[in-house]
């Protein structure tokens, strides 16, 4: 058993290796480029017109309510396809990249994410105090301004605990893109099977890299969460003065 | 007390059974392909497996007096399922490499195709000449391969100037071919012989000699089994021989590859 696991992680630690890496890389750019992509969304998704509401309503609904294997497998295999077929695509200079499975599947993934955290954002979104609404108001606060300094902290507060749950979600995903051809770590892990036929030496080797990575993430956000609730720590001494204060 | 005693008595009897079972002599065989191998193994338009393997499958079982099933399993998944038991044999072009006998066991091979590159007409390319890798025959290019393979590892060890794609099946390998998004893909003749031949390859051939150096591609195909079962593998290797020898192996190899000979001595 552990001669296995020494064979296993002795003559594969660099596939291992590098397809940690590409996970890193998957789940980092995912990550940033669907929050970033999910914020004009979640925006346009609380607006009381229809119009501005149905687009994004109409994106998340299609990326949430498909399985992610089947959105890369359209991705990559049907919009692909029909990129490869159009005429003189082949001998064009950016078919280096649109022949690469990375980008389709980033782009998978980075729409995905977008579609998962713009629904978070949201419920965010729709839960700042109204109160907090109208004495924006009163203060002459712009619309803009009102999502700068009021809703967007505000919202972040509250939806930093799911956020962090669909960044996991996000890294467990990204083992979807061996599938298109992608080594990362599951596929990895699935080649080092292959050629060894020791599936729980390489699986279980993965899974410890992947419950580090989760770790390590869980650690930063709480962290982070303690940043943006700083305001509420700071209060609670506060309080606590108040009511010694009155009762004495 | 009373319930103590039956579930007792319900373990003793379940003991008892399996161990009848294990003993009661292979009556029973289910036997794993993969099912997405043209023409060794594929589904038809209702799901059912065929194709040479399952023929073969069949045709040993027959010849071995035993009842056997055959189901479909991933390519992937295919050595651990064996060891979890899900089944008892595999027959699904399976070659018999050292690395795969550190898990499991080999029937003697059923049958040995070469490796060859299929691309589009006109191409060409050496990798492999008298008994030599030609390790930059192939630099700048995008293969495509079937992962969990042989030839998988053939191109990984060999050639470090090229980008190697990994595919579940040797059909998105193949459409990705067509795509152009690879230049050329590496598997074995005889499913690639099918293809070339098909209205899908239209276009694509063989662009390179055919080549099978042991040392990555082994002796062949075999059965694969549980290192455990010898009796299995001696009940496989004696029908083996017989089908080989009552010429009903040469009736299947001629349906499915006229052209090719799929059991040389």
């Amino acid at each position: 058993m552990f001669e296995d696991f020494i064979y296993v992680l002795g003559k594969y630690d660099t596939w291992l290796w590098r397809g940690f890496l590409l996970t890193i890389e998957l789940l980092v750019i995912s990550v940033t480029l669907g929050t970033l992509l999910a914020i004009p969304l979640a925006v346009a998704r609380v607006s009381k017109k229809v119009w501005i509401q149905a687009l994004p309503f109409a994106f998340i609904y299609v990326f949430r309510g498909t399985p992610l294997i089947g959105q890369l497998f359209m991705m990559y295999y049907g919009v692909g396809q029909l990129i490869a077929n159009i005429d003189g695509i082949q001998d064009h200079w950016t078919w280096t990249y649109l022949r690469d499975p990375y980008w389709y599947c980033l782009l998978t993934f980075v729409l995905n994410t977008a579609a998962y955290v713009a629904e978070i954002m949201r419920g965010g979104i729709q839960n700042v105090p109204n109160g907090e609404l109208e004495a924006a108001r009163a203060c002459g606060m712009s619309p803009w301004i009102t999502y700068r300094r009021i809703i967007f902290p505000r919202m972040w507060q509250m939806i930093w605990p799911a956020y962090t749950n669909d960044v996991i979600f996000t890294l467990k995903a990204t083992s979807l893109a061996s599938t298109v051809t992608m080594m990362e770590l599951t596929g990895a892990a699935r080649k080092i099977v292959a050629r060894t036929a020791l599936p729980y030496e390489a699986f279980i080797s993965a899974g410890v890299i992947y419950l580090i990575i989760v770790y390590s993430l869980t650690f930063g956000f709480k962290g982070i969460e303690r940043y943006l609730r700083r305001s509420e720590q700071r209060n609670e001494p506060k309080t606590g003065r108040a009511k010694a204060a009155t009762s004495a | 007390m009373k319930n103590w005693i039956k579930v007792a008595s319900a373990a003793a009897i379940g003991i008892a059974l399996s161990a009848s079972a294990a003993s009661a002599a292979w009556e029973k065989v289910v036997i794993a392909t993969e099912g997405a191998y043209p023409p060794f193994n594929m589904m038809d338009d209702n799901g059912n497996l065929i194709g040479f393997d399952v023929d073969f499958a069949n045709k040993l079982c027959e010849t071995a007096k035993i009842e056997c099933e055959i189901v479909a399993q991933d390519w992937d998944g295919m050595i651990p399922g064996l060891l979890a038991k899900k089944y008892d044999a595999i027959i699904a072009q399976m070659s018999i490499t050292e690395e795969r006998k550190r898990s499991i066991d080999f029937s003697d091979y059923y049958s040995n195709t070469p490796a060859v590159f299929v691309g589009k007409d006109g191409m060409s390319i050496t990798a492999y000449k008298d008994g030599e890798v030609i390790e930059d025959a192939l630099d700048g290019m995008v293969i495509g391969v079937q992962r969990s393979t042989t030839h998988a590892n053939f191109l990984e060890d060999n050639f470090p100037g090229i980008e190697i794609r990994m595919y579940g099946t040797q059909d998105e390998a193949l459409l990705d071919l067509t795509a152009g998004r690879v230049d050329a893909t590496l598997a074995d003749s005889g499913t690639l012989d099918a293809w070339v031949s098909s209205e899908e390859g239209n276009g694509y051939g063989f662009v390179s000699n055919q080549f099978a150096p042991s040392e990555w591609f082994g002796e062949g195909a075999g059965i694969g089994i549980r290192k455990e079962d010898q009796d299995l593998k001696e009940i496989f290797n004696k029908a083996l021989a017989e089908m080989l020898e009552n010429g009903s192996y040469e009736e299947l190899n001629k349906k499915y590859f006229p052209a090719i000979d799929l059991h040389p001595n």
